[in-house]
């Protein structure tokens, strides 16, 4: 007569080997390498990496084959994965004005020195369906130029001369670092961008959506947006001075904003910042339109009261491991409180129905 | 699993833990903010305990894992493997050998004694979030002992309902100072958590570790007219007899027949072990689920 379930443990391990099985798929299909997911996946290598916090192009394409294609879980296993590595120190701040640009853009002027390089974007691509792909993949060589060796300054340091931009605050502060740090707010910016860095680009891309339509307008241009390997290097103690340890890909984006002054301060464009792992574009301009949004108050602007100005709500809920680590483990057994549910409206019920009884009769006499 | 430290986490974040369970036990019901790490299970699904445990644990230690009071709900399988699979520690089932219980929804039947640490699994450590969402605000709540807006929502039940119409996690008042969430245990298991042994929450995704020490005051917020009342469903085990355990509703067909069994596995187990026999038991059930 026992019916509750017994053998969760041979349950579980039988789901797990199901799954190794469905991860494969047909094997009547050649298996997909960890280099062809890294080579021609990866702007999803990119996100994972992003997300992740975690540069390593190769453990992001396992992680992506690991989860089959489901990138909050291929972000989910960097995650753990870095979450044991031992910390040796802390890069130097990189510089992206020496960034060896592989694209850089601005919308706010027809052009700048450095130019306008459009490199690898879907910008201007239409979006038909390549039927030739599914057959053959070969690619003609795209044409090639002798690169540029001059650095490609940074398009807001030409508004700076007029002060027309407003400088960002220098600090020599150690920036905090929420994964050793518990958060506490308010957060202050750098915390900030590194938890917008590490957000879920959806959730960033919603909020700075948002403020656009509205809620929170902050008329952002994208004064620049750059592409390209940036050098990482770091002082190690023993030698006493930095040496280049590798390069990250990294995607910048700089918006150009209104500000329309206040009573001290005449009117001067400000600034948001998105700062990316590999080529994450649409991440990139989400976090400095978010970034932007979230600086109301260092700047003396009104809150209206949207989303996208709240620092605790944005940064307790952008980071979609969080978030769907806890909505789903609403899959998992909730019976004892259920029970508990149960009991408390079964005796609700039975209150209101005899007081609805007892109530009944006087009614009647009444009438 | 040799890759990885003993417990997974690294002795510097064990340490860090170990020094907010320390705070947390000095400061009974106060949520100690801790730099919780990114475990290799789900946030919700653990982590806070999974962490606390890993900080706690000993290679010489017996370690329990229960989910809904029972050792064989899939979620309590995972844990209790991935400590064997990365602490090479000894687990059992009883609750009396166990040194470390780590457990999601209930507390155990069995009275627990001073050399055993219960861990809890916390989804939502603070017990205002629902009648303040803000961080800032609920801590400044706390620090000043503001707690008029739990007992208004006490009230504002009453009123309504007749009754407090909170059946889990309902909240308590520690050592006359800080009201806790007792996370989501039925609300009859409240009045157990007066208990010799170490009691240590951890809520990973939320980032707080708070404790109780043993013996500590815990009262159930209530009125006088109104007093706090630990429910169950009223029956006996089906299974075990037992009056006074916890017990689960198994819905045995469409025509509502029901069947009432200890949420408690262990308890249920080793009543049936010692010949008690319930409504639906058989004397050779022990035999018959082996």
């Amino acid at each position: 007569m026992y019916v509750a379930v017994k053998g969760g443990e041979r349950a579980i391990d039988n789901a797990h080997a199901w799954l190794a099985e469905e991860r494969r798929g047909d094997t009547t299909i050649p298996e997909m390498s960890v280099g062809q997911i890294r080579e021609q996946m990866a702007l999803a290598v990119n996100r994972v990496m992003a997300e992740g916090s975690l540069y390593d192009p190769d453990l992001a394409a396992l992680a992506i084959k690991q989860s089959r294609g489901d990138l909050i879980e291929a972000v989910f296993l960097m995650r753990a994965y870095r979450t044991t590595l031992p910390r040796f120190g802390y890069s130097e701040a990189i510089e992206t004005a020496e960034m060896a640009c592989d694209r850089r853009i601005s919308a706010t002027f027809k052009d700048a020195p450095g130019g306008q390089v459009l490199g690898p974007t879907f910008d201007y691509t239409h979006r038909l369906l390549d039927f030739k792909l599914a057959a053959d993949g070969e690619v003609s060589e795209a044409a090639t130029a002798t690169p540029r060796q001059e650095a490609t300054p940074h398009i807001t340091t030409f508004l700076k001369g007029e002060d027309i931009i407003q400088d960002e605050p220098q600090s020599d502060a150690v920036p905090g670092d929420l994964t050793r740090e518990p958060m506490s707010y308010p957060a202050g910016r750098a915390l900030r961008l590194q938890a917008l860095a590490r957000g879920d680009e959806g959730f960033t891309l919603g909020l700075a959506y948002s403020t656009q339509r509205g809620y929170g307008r902050n008329h952002a241009f994208v004064g620049e947006l750059r592409i390209g390997k940036v050098a990482v290097e770091m002082e190690i103690p023993e030698l006493g001075f930095a040496i280049e340890i590798g390069e990250v890909e990294l995607t910048e984006c700089e918006t150009v904003n209104q500000f329309t002054g206040s009573k001290t301060e005449p009117p001067q464009f400000t600034r948001g910042y998105g700062l990316i792992f590999g080529q994450s574009e649409r991440k990139a301009i989400s976090m400095a339109l978010v970034d932007r949004a979230l600086r109301w108050e260092e700047l003396g602007e009104d809150n209206l009261g949207a989303i996208a100005q709240d620092e605790e709500f944005v940064l307790s809920h952008s980071d979609n491991i969080q978030a769907t680590g806890f909505l789903e483990h609403i899959k998992l057994p909730h019976y004892v409180d259920f029970q508990a549910e149960l009991e408390l409206v079964r005796k609700l019920r039975a209150e209101a129905e005899a007081n609805l009884a007892a109530s009944e009769p006087a009614q009647e006499a009444a009438e | 699993m040799s890759d990885y430290n003993f417990a997974y986490l690294d002795e510097q974040t064990k340490r860090m833990i170990r020094r907010a369970i320390l705070k947390g036990l000095a400061i009974p019901g106060y949520q100690v903010p801790f730099a919780s790490r990114e475990m290799p299970m789900p946030y919700g699904w653990g982590t806070g305990g999974v962490q606390v445990s890993a900080a706690t644990l000993t290679p010489d230690d017996t370690f329990k894992v229960i989910d809904q009071g029972a050792d064989d709900t899939t979620n309590a399988v995972s844990i209790r493997k991935f400590f064997e699979r990365t602490a090479n520690v000894a687990t059992t089932e009883e609750t009396d050998k166990a040194d470390v219980i780590q457990t999601r929804h209930r507390i155990p039947e069995a009275v627990l004694r001073e050399d055993q640490i219960l861990v809890y699994q916390v989804p939502i450590p603070e017990p205002l979030r629902f009648l303040e969402p803000r961080e800032t605000e609920t801590r400044k709540m706390h620090a000043l002992e503001e707690y008029g807006l739990m007992h208004v929502k006490l009230y504002e039940d009453i009123s309504q309902h007749g009754a407090i119409s909170t059946s889990y996690a309902y909240p308590v008042k520690v050592e006359g100072r800080y009201v806790m969430d007792p996370s989501p245990i039925p609300k009859f298991d409240n009045p157990k958590m007066d208990m010799p042994a170490i009691q240590l929450f951890g809520a990973g995704r939320e980032q707080r570790i708070y404790a109780v020490p043993p013996y500590t005051k815990i009262v159930s917020l209530d009125f006088e007219d109104y007093p706090f009342e630990a429910s169950k469903a009223d029956h006996a085990c089906d299974l075990c007899a037992a009056k006074d355990s916890y017990l689960d509703e198994v819905i045995l067909d469409d025509q509502g027949n029901r069947m009432f069994v200890c949420s408690d596995t262990d308890y249920c187990r080793s009543r049936r072990a010692a010949g008690h026999v319930g409504r639906l038991g058989t004397k050779n059930q022990l035999e018959a689920s082996a």
